[in-house]
């Protein structure tokens, strides 16, 4: 089921590159407005790439309904202060990274994209672990609103290690080593681990299945007004 | 002392402002030397207190032009119409926030202080470009943008690129070239909309109504009422009037108006034989004032939103220099030295 994993790497790709596009003009120092737009330029791409397997990258984007996007539940989280996006980026970064170390040495349709992302990720991983560290073992303000933010998203993360159809990868495997990665970058960070469950109120796997937290919905709204209001236009 | 090789040192720069005080015979003749011969500037030499003073102001505004120029652009990230678009609008706002860093760093090889400026900007004590205070109603205005808002840029900045200060003519190289390649992105998007829909055409037409006069007005007021332009122009900073900017700007423009297929809102346009330029019309120049002086359609939410993404970072800046300090403290421990009771408190009050 290539189409399947297609759409759901690509939706992921897609969403967190929207979201982060949220943040142009509004990033806390200028340099973050080019990291920003970096991470989510390289997305975009991923996005693109992926998508086109699977059909036509802007029907796809454009004219699906809420429903039928099977990004995860994590990427469509609202931007919320820096902390959250950082918190957010560390653990997406750090299980896309592991995922596409594994596609990139496959021999699956996904290996020559993988292959060309994970060095890519590899940079958002860093840039994610970095400031982490920074606000983690920064101010007493930088710490509590790092320590929220990673326990907000907490919930969201278990969602990530749900088999995916067609992906032949070792998913437990890579769920004790996104846990090692984040627990240690989390303890450099004077944080712990957070405790609360890793799923939330949906069952694991809801986005996967086209169930969406309702900040979704809005989303989805703004980014496809325009195309959806000119039936047919190229641009 | 006059070099053109790469740039020295930033730290140079607050030595070189501490001695540039009166100028003694040699030194001015030297500067004026090295200006006539067409030679670079560079942040270690000497120069005259309102050249340098002049420079920083002119920097600076252009650093902030790129900052502030973000925003109305950056407002359709989310809402460009397909994939690819999307994909240009973001590599396009990333280029302006690096062209805003190239310039705050020219502008800190004076002496100023990338901090400071930041912080007249939000207090409205410098300016940036009249025209980022006009909105973005429609996806054709980022079309536009590129198109005329990018071409009078480069009018402005391709001359710049051999003003007589080292650091300042060296970004602009860098800048050109990644502003010809949005210019033409621009134009192309226009291009593709005007073989679309009417309703697209339509769009673009309206676009194109709006944006015209406010980019004449970016080449700044007739040569007549220009205050600053004498002294630039002698000082080589600026290579040629306002008018004349404007002017070919208009020149280069109107064939691919035609060539686009839409009209620019000025009845008096035309093509002058004898001259071999083209006649136009007289922009507002009142309102040019009025968007100068903070009373355009967007200073107010533009100055704003850069104001709040400032304060609202601020605890992310405090957070990244807090680390910092530790973690130098740290290095500073490890190698065997007493650096650690001074930081441990710091992480209480730098909060």
């Amino acid at each position: 089921m290539p189409t399947t994993a297609a759409l759901a790497l690509g939706d992921d790709a897609l969403v967190l590159s929207h979201r982060l596009g949220e943040w142009a003009g509004h990033a806390p120092v200028l340099e973050e407005e080019v990291a920003l737009a970096n991470i989510a330029l390289d997305l975009l791409g991923q996005a693109r790439v992926l998508l086109s397997m699977a059909g036509d990258e802007d029907e796809l984007a454009y004219l699906r309904e809420e429903r039928a996007f099977t990004n995860l539940q994590l990427v469509e989280q609202p931007n919320g202060d820096f902390a959250h996006t950082i918190a957010r980026q560390l653990y997406f970064s750090t299980y896309q990274h592991l995922l596409y170390g594994q596609l990139a040495d496959s021999d699956s349709e996904f290996a020559p994209l993988a292959g060309k992302a994970v060095k890519e990720v590899a940079y958002h991983r860093d840039h994610a672990e970095q400031w982490t560290l920074r606000l983690g073992d920064g101010t007493d303000v930088s710490h509590e609103r790092m320590r929220r933010a990673c326990e907000a998203l907490w919930r969201f993360t278990g969602e990530m290690f749900q088999p995916v159809a067609g992906l032949d990868v070792d998913w437990s495997g890579m769920e004790a080593a996104w846990l090692e990665s984040v627990g240690d970058v989390l303890r450099r960070a004077t944080l712990a681990l957070p405790e609360g469950p890793r799923t939330g109120a949906w069952a694991a796997g809801a986005g996967r299945q086209g169930l969406h937290t309702e900040p979704f919905g809005r989303m989805l709204a703004e980014m496809q007004h325009l195309h959806r209001s000119h039936p047919g236009a190229s641009w | 002392m006059t070099t053109t090789d790469s740039v020295p040192p930033t730290g140079a720069a607050p030595s070189a402002a501490a001695e540039s005080g009166p100028a003694g015979p040699d030194l001015q003749a030297h500067f004026d030397a090295t200006i006539a011969r067409d030679q670079r500037i560079e942040p270690r030499d000497w120069m005259p207190d309102g050249y340098r003073k002049t420079l920083i102001r002119q920097i600076a505004q252009h650093a902030h032009s790129e900052i502030i120029g973000m925003q109305p652009e950056g407002e359709w990230i989310t809402r460009a119409p397909s994939l690819r678009r999307k994909a240009i609008l973001f590599a396009k706002v990333q280029d302006e926030a690096g062209h805003g860093l190239y310039l705050y760093s020219a502008a800190e090889t004076l002496g100023a202080d990338r901090a400071d400026l930041t912080k007249r900007l939000i207090e409205g004590r410098q300016k940036y470009s009249s025209i980022f205070n006009y909105p973005t109603p429609s996806f054709a205005d980022v079309g536009v943008i590129g198109w005329f808002v990018d071409g009078a840029a480069i009018c402005n900045q391709v001359p710049l690129c051999r003003s007589s200060y080292g650091p300042y003519a060296r970004a602009m190289v860098r800048i050109c070239k990644e502003e010809s390649f949005h210019q033409r992105q621009g134009y192309e998007l226009l291009m593709t909309m005007m073989r679309g829909t009417d309703a697209q055409r339509a769009m673009v037409q309206d676009a194109v109504d709006r944006w015209w006069w406010p980019s004449l007005m970016m080449f700044g007021p007739p040569d007549g009422d220009s205050p600053n332009s004498a002294a630039s122009m002698a000082w080589k900073i600026k290579r040629h009037s306002n008018d004349e900017l404007r002017q070919r700007f208009v020149d280069m423009t109107v064939p691919q108006a035609e060539k686009l297929g839409v009209t620019l809102p000025d009845p008096e346009l035309r093509w002058n034989e004898e001259r071999g330029r083209h006649d136009f019309g007289t922009p507002d120049w009142s309102e040019l004032q009025r968007v100068i002086r903070g009373d355009g359609p967007c200073n107010a939410q533009r100055v704003e939103r850069r104001r709040t993404a400032h304060e609202e970072g601020a605890w992310v800046r405090e957070a990244a220099t807090a680390h910092a300090a530790r973690r130098a403290a740290r290095a500073a421990e490890a190698a065997g030295t007493e650096a650690r009771s001074e930081v441990r408190t710091e992480k209480g009050t730098a909060a």
